[in-house]
């Protein structure tokens, strides 16, 4: 422990992170062990608080706690670590051995904030996760919260509406249309009632911003919601969230108990004309039901079964009543336009995209976890400065963006500016704000596969080209992971992927051969490797791959032996290692534990 | 089969879930949830009864029990392994793991031992990726996961594990 000036008698808070990520690291213990040791006799002259918070977005690092005033945060705790941290704070001094240390540069680091990867983010939507207890209103209150709905209920509703279309808010789900044009277009329509929805059907498989925010704060996402139905004139709010995410749905409903006993939510919300009230749809784990007039459908008490949207649910949605969806990022990004101004919020981003975007940094990067940057950050910032780079010094070879809809995009491009239009641009698009980072261990066709399954799978079947037409993207590809591949089979893929950008129904279709067409556009050598050399590059494609051992290389040191499943590797400690390829069962485990890249793929 | 008052109780059980929504169409999906995490799948009786509770015919109740992913009409094990195929899983190696527990249980994704004990899912994305590859047991959220692990896994759960095949 190393002495540092601290005042051991302040009232301390402890944050330990909750989310899901720290909690499979074992974080409820690290909770528990705190209360027990500040219940009992050893922290009694302590004056300190715990409280459970949601995601830090750091969930490599976890389990995570912070102590407050002093901004101490420390890494990877167990329960073990707690009365030793008890301890340091009576006594006014830091666990520096739970402090992050820089693997590279060896720096030891007091608070998260000063890390590479929490220095160039910029939290809005965010803004309170990590920092407060989200069972608790108090936490949210403290800060600020419901104030933007006081100003709101203070303005015009045509006003709030102008408010959020200034500003420049886009549609976080992915589709980046205009908040405030949806508002508008659908306070327009006559009929009432109006309703107001949440779509927290997170279903893009790489993608948990929206669940964070659902876990860890979950009133912005009702502040904004009750914002809009006052500029709309709604009666009525859902929050459609999947069934998976337990945690969000306990959070969002205390916190749509706790906004109803304070009047936030209910009859004449704060003394206003303004009546709302909000319930939860728990989603029954289809993809497809993240588009909106399938999630309605799906509310409505039907299969989630999209329809074709000559009318906008803004003035035909729910029941058939005029409708404003939008995503848990977008909601919670209202109450700061609101209480900040929407010129503030519009300095902020680049020209088309205002603000800033949550990605889920993931994959093969060093710094996996949840970030938030301004829109137009480079890819290069986020994937080299805020993730430090790819694990274990492999090379990148692609990022993915934008969910099984979006695209994978080369090293040539890292230098883009992300946002809305740029990633479309480049045959990929926003999405949600998955960004999944590949290395040469990732096969691209397999790639364009995994998604093409993933959305034959979820596809609902009402239209031919989307139901027909992915099942034979995937046919066509699998044949090319196993070694079945014939050059005209890359025609027939763009073919296919042309029908289905023009004829399918929905979304979900008319953007399921965005992985295929950018892995064509970019990585086209991988599908001649995989026709015409019978090979795959990243050797992942069982049939086609063999893994060898390169002498030279080769240190003896037995990890890939050690390793091996099958007992395919043989070798004497210090000499060079041999493969039998008649034993390898091609699950890689060799050539990922090398810490010499000496095992390389034929 | 279970005895008569078992299945007795199971019918009132299911009533008892099914009466506390209001007798409205737009409920079944969240009725079929809770029938699901009673009993781990959707049993017959209870969607006939949900069919009249919300007075809607037997196959609008049906086609949304087999539309929707998050329900099975077969029994699921005592212990039901969840491994994560979300992308992030996907390119770190959730298929080894899938391997893994066919090697050591003999069940494929959507599969169940025959003696009740383990079934295993494939699921597209549990929304933690950051610490990929993710296997659940039950409600248990598993991160990093070798195969290694799966075997300490099973052990944790009460399996035992079929030892491969000597070839030594």
């Amino acid at each position: 422990m190393s002495q540092l000036s601290m005042n051991s008698t302040a009232t301390r808070t402890i944050l330990v992170c909750c989310g899901t990520g720290c909690q499979a690291n074992g974080s409820m213990a690290v909770y528990q062990a705190f209360r027990r040791e500040l219940a009992g006799g050893a922290g009694t002259e302590v004056q300190a608080y715990t409280k459970s918070t949601g995601c830090n977005g750091w969930c490599e690092k976890g389990p995570l706690v912070k102590i407050l005033p002093d901004e101490i945060t420390y890494c990877r705790v167990k329960a073990e670590d707690v009365p030793e941290i008890v301890a340091s704070l009576r006594d006014g001094t830091v666990v520096e051995r739970l402090l992050y240390r820089d693997p590279v540069t060896k720096r030891v680091y007091r608070s998260h904030r000063d890390t590479n990867f929490y220095k160039k983010q910029r939290k809005v939507a965010l803004r309170n996760i990590g920092e407060i207890d989200p069972a608790n209103i108090q936490d949210y209150l403290d800060r600020d919260g419901y104030n933007a709905l006081r100003k709101a209920l203070t303005m015009p509703p045509a006003q709030v509406i102008e408010e959020v279309l200034q500003s420049g808010l886009r549609g976080r789900g992915g589709g980046g249309f205009p908040t405030g044009l949806k508002w508008k277009a659908c306070a327009a329509v006559e009929r009432t009632p109006r309703y107001v929805i949440c779509n927290g059907d997170e279903g893009d498989p790489g993608a948990f911003m929206d669940r964070s925010i659902m876990e860890g704060d979950p009133h912005s996402v009702l502040e904004g919601m009750i914002i809009c139905a006052y500029a709309i004139g709604a009666s009525a709010g859902f929050i459609y969230v999947r069934d998976e995410y337990d945690l969000a749905v306990h959070h969002l409903g205390r916190a749509i108990e706790d906004a109803r006993k304070h009047g936030f939510l209910g009859k004449n919300i704060l003394g206003s004309n303004l009546s709302f009230d909000i319930e939860i749809v728990r989603g029954g784990g289809a993809f497809v039901c993240g588009e909106e007039t399938a999630l309605i459908a799906s509310i409505e008490g039907n299969p989630g079964e999209p329809r074709d949207k000559y009318i906008f649910p803004t003035e035909k949605g729910l029941w058939g009543q005029p409708t404003v969806i939008n995503n848990v990022e977008t909601w919670a990004n209202v109450p700061v336009i609101i209480s900040r101004g929407a010129r503030e919020f519009a300095s902020i981003g680049t020209s088309g995209s205002k603000g800033t975007k949550v990605f889920s940094l993931v994959g093969k990067v060093v710094n996996t976890g949840l970030v938030e940057v301004p829109m137009g950050t480079t890819l290069r910032e986020i994937i080299y400065d805020i993730g430090e780079g790819i694990q274990k010094g492999r090379k990148f070879k692609a990022v993915q963006t934008g969910g099984p809809s979006g695209g994978c995009i080369p090293e040539n491009l890292l230098d883009l500016e992300v946002d809305f239009d740029s990633l479309t641009a480049a045959g990929s698009m926003m999405g949600s704000g998955g960004l999944i980072v590949m290395d040469d261990r990732t096969c691209m066709v397999e790639v364009a596969r995994y998604y093409v399954n993933f959305l034959a799978g979820e596809s609902c079947g009402k239209c031919v080209p989307c139901r027909e037409g992915i099942s034979l993207l995937l046919e066509t590809l699998t044949r090319i992971c196993e070694g079945k591949g014939r050059l005209e089979d890359l025609d027939l893929l763009e073919s296919l992927s042309a029908t289905l950008q023009q004829a399918a129904l929905c979304a979900l279709g008319r953007t399921a051969p965005n992985p295929v067409l950018s892995t064509l556009k970019y990585f086209r050598d991988e599908y001649l490797a995989h026709i015409v050399e019978h090979r795959c590059p990243a050797g992942i494609c069982k049939e086609l791959t063999e893994f060898y051992i390169d002498p030279e290389l080769c240190t003896g040191c037995g990890r890939c032996r050690r390793n091996c499943p099958a007992d395919a590797v043989a070798g004497e400690k210090k000499q060079t290692h041999v493969i039998d390829p008649s034993r390898c069962i091609k699950c890689g485990e060799c050539i990922n534990n090398c810490n010499f890249q000496a095992v390389k793929v034929k | 089969m279970a005895g008569d008052a078992q299945q007795a109780a199971a019918l009132q059980e299911m009533e008892r879930i099914i009466v506390r929504y209001p007798a409205e169409r737009r409920y079944i999906l969240a009725i079929m949830q809770d029938l699901q995490k009673k009993f781990n799948y959707l049993p017959k009786e209870g969607l006939q009864m949900t069919a009249r509770h919300v007075n809607a015919p037997m196959s609008t109740v049906y086609s949304m029990a087999t539309f929707y992913k998050a329900f099975s009409l077969v029994p699921k094990g005592r212990v039901n392994f969840k491994v994560c195929d979300g992308t992030a899983c996907h390119i770190k190696g959730s298929q080894v793991l899938i391997n893994e527990i066919y090697q050591c249980l003999g069940i494929k994704p959507g599969e169940t031992t025959p003696d009740g004990e383990f079934s295993l899912e494939t699921v597209n994305c549990l929304g933690a990726c950051a610490i990929a590859p993710v296997l659940v047991a039950n409600q248990k959220v598993y991160a990093k996961v070798t195969p290694a692990a799966v075997r300490e896994i099973i052990k944790e759960h009460g399996g035992q594990i079929n030892e491969p095949a000597v070839n030594e």
